[in-house]
């Protein structure tokens, strides 16, 4: 038994004892905040849809669920598209202020190409399942320019999803992540930025 | 007889320190003899966790946490476990009563200065255990999975998504687990409601009795009474906890009680206050109730929340409007602690927060309407005006200070106002601006050109 005691020597082992210690602590908290993440199951059931819209006619609307959720395809003629500005002024959010929509979605159509318009059919009021009423169709009647109506509480959309003033709903439909795989074949719940 | 059991306290004394830590913390613990009304709620919180605690083991017991089974086990609890209704009833009464006693408590700490040197660490200890409750309220809530539960969460988690960097969305699916709130979400907050946060709590109340003990109670005087002691060392305004304070609390606990038991009888709902009406109906994640608002503890900081137009901003002035607390020791750093000493504008000021908070409690659970929503937002304005005056008050200002604050004050209010201008709502705006004007007329000027911020002679001994 010594009475000289290496100072320096035990402060070296003593902070790397805690170094390494604190090493371990953080390596061992890894699969306890991993184990948070959403489990196989949850991504499995949660993976992106892949839809076919090469046989979608023009007017057409094509309903797939994705997370539970309703997801409508529509095919829109060119003469909806041209329509589309004229209705800006009778809309609440007509440049898609509001964040609704991914980045690549905020144009005047709300879409990638702009004939083909993605939306989640859930009513952005109190999450009723809008339906699609096209031009001068019932019960909407003449002078309606198509869109989407909801029949709890009388909400209205435009043909890009675009919320009407004066309705209940407080923001445009919202538009899922989307991408296109091929020309024919949307990936839904994936965009470039997370695929 | 007696001989036997003095025998065994010695044997046990001998091993355990139980003689040592009665006296400590309560026959042989001097508190001020001055305690009035506002010292019962520390006892009562105390109590209230105790019910907290073995209510909610009970209703483990019975309980689900399942998305597919949690809401029908609830009302199974409630139909047809004997007493069941009751137990959940006191869990539900428990949490609301728990949290009313708390902040009747931080309001008597704010009163008589209780977080002042040497106080700071029970006041951040405090603030910890209010956070704790926080959490353990907002994870409870869920549990029922009503459609309230759900959207609840729903909203409250998503409030994490508007981090900026790309940072959000990953923060709210790892809180989840899940792309929705879902059954994964149900399972860890049970975990985290029934096992995690109640033990930190336990830990933390632990520590915030032992600091108080530490340092001795604060009083309505604000004065120290470990400054004056007699012969023996025993604080001469000072009575030993056990028995005085200990039959005095029963006393207030027995009033206590009767309103809780007055609620968990004859309202257990609370007129939708305490179980808010739409969790009475199951969880649905394809329909949004008309109208999503916190319970009614949450809905002062839930109100700063929506008053302010830009979602980031929101969060954080939310968060910062609970953390500020952390702070107050280091805000108000006037030498006298009691408001019976500190004048005339200190009682106003302190009065006005109330009000402020009571009132931004209201509008949370309403529907927005744009003057309500105007109205959340100025008072949100003097929610933290009032931090920044308590500051303003901690020594003597000279006029140029003053009047350099109130530059800088009026600059930043402007520039608040012209960054969220809407023609619509301009009137409006004008017209709400005077209460933050006269707020500041009142406080700054009032302390500048009336004698009404002057303290008053602070006595030597306890009155």
């Amino acid at each position: 038994m010594t009475t000289d005691v290496d100072a320096g020597r035990r402060r070296f082992l003593t902070a790397t004892v805690g170094v390494v210690g604190g090493v371990a602590a953080a390596g061992v908290a890894v699969p306890y905040l991993v184990a948070w993440q959403p489990s196989e199951r949850a991504r499995a059931i949660g993976a992106p849809i892949e839809v076919d819209i090469s046989k979608i006619e023009p007017g057409q609307m094509l309903v797939q669920q994705w997370r539970g959720k309703p997801v409508w395809i529509v095919s829109r003629p060119p003469a909806v598209l041209e329509a589309l500005p004229g209705l800006d002024a009778r809309l609440r959010d007509p440049d898609s202020s509001q964040d609704q929509q991914p980045q690549y979605a905020r144009n005047e159509f709300r879409s990638i190409k702009p004939e083909i318009l993605v939306l989640i059919g859930i009513c952005t009021h109190l999450g009723c399942a809008p339906s699609y009423v096209k031009q001068d169709e019932a019960p909407l009647g003449a002078g309606w320019p198509g869109g989407f109506f909801c029949p709890c509480h009388g909400s209205r959309f435009d043909y890009a999803g675009r919320v009407y003033s004066g309705v209940p709903a407080p923001t445009n439909l919202v538009v899922p992540p989307h991408m296109y795989v091929t020309d024919t074949r949307i990936l839904i719940g994936a965009d470039e930025g997370s695929a | 007889m007696k001989a036997m059991l003095t025998g065994l306290l010695q044997w046990t004394d001998a091993r355990f320190p139980l003689t040592k830590l009665w006296n400590e913390h309560l026959a042989r613990y001097y508190a001020p003899k001055n305690f009035n009304l506002w010292y019962y709620f520390g006892s009562l919180a105390l109590v209230m966790l105790v019910i907290q605690i073995f209510s909610g083991i009970w209703l483990t017991m019975f309980y689900k946490p399942s998305a597919e089974e949690a809401f029908a086990s609830v009302e199974y609890i409630m139909r047809e476990v004997p007493m069941g209704w009751f137990i959940r009833y006191m869990h539900t009464t428990g949490a609301s009563f728990f949290f009313l006693v708390v902040y009747l408590h931080m309001f008597r700490g704010m009163m008589y200065g209780s977080y002042k040197n040497p106080r700071e660490l029970i006041w951040i200890i405090g603030m910890l255990i209010y956070l704790c409750m926080m959490v353990e309220g907002f994870f409870g809530y869920l549990l029922p999975w009503g459609q309230m539960s759900y959207w609840g969460a729903q909203v409250i988690i998503s409030l994490f998504g508007a981090l900026p960097f790309g940072l959000g969305e990953p923060l709210t699916l790892w809180i989840r687990g899940d792309y929705v709130v879902a059954d994964a979400t149900l399972n860890r907050f049970f975990a985290l409601h029934v096992a995690a946060v109640p033990l930190a709590l336990l830990a933390l109340i632990g520590a915030h009795i032992m600091a108080l003990h530490e340092v001795g109670s604060n009083n309505p005087d604000g004065i120290e009474i470990k400054k004056d002691k007699d012969a023996s060392g025993v604080p001469r305004d000072g009575i030993p906890f056990h028995p005085y304070y200990t039959v005095k609390d029963i006393w207030g606990l027995a009033i206590c009680l009767i309103l809780f038991a007055g609620v968990l009888f004859f309202a257990p709902t609370f007129f939708g206050y305490f179980i808010e009406k739409p969790n009475f109906v199951p969880a649905n994640p394809l329909k949004t109730p008309e109208h999503i608002a916190p319970v009614w503890y949450f809905t002062p900081y839930y109100a700063i929340l929506r008053a302010i137009p830009d979602k980031l901003t929101g969060v954080i002035a939310m968060f910062a409007s609970v953390l500020i607390f952390f702070f107050l020791p280091w805000l108000d750093r006037h030498p006298i602690k009691s408001i019976r000493y500190r004048g005339t504008l200190f009682r106003l000021l302190l009065g006005t927060f109330v009000i402020t908070f009571i009132v931004l409690g209201y509008l949370g659970t309403q529907a927005p309407t744009p003057a309500k929503s105007e109205l959340g937002f100025r008072l949100g304005e003097l929610y933290f005006a009032f931090f920044l005056i308590l500051w303003l008050y901690s020594k003597e200002r000279t006029q140029s200070f003053n009047y350099t604050v109130l530059g800088i004050v009026a600059v930043l209010l402007i520039f608040f106002d012209a960054i969220r201008f809407d023609s619509e709502n301009g009137a409006l705006m004008l017209v709400s601006s005077l209460l933050v004007i006269g707020y500041f007329v009142v406080f700054v000027l009032g302390s500048m050109y009336t004698r009404l911020n002057q303290p008053k002679p602070v006595p030597e001994r306890v009155t």
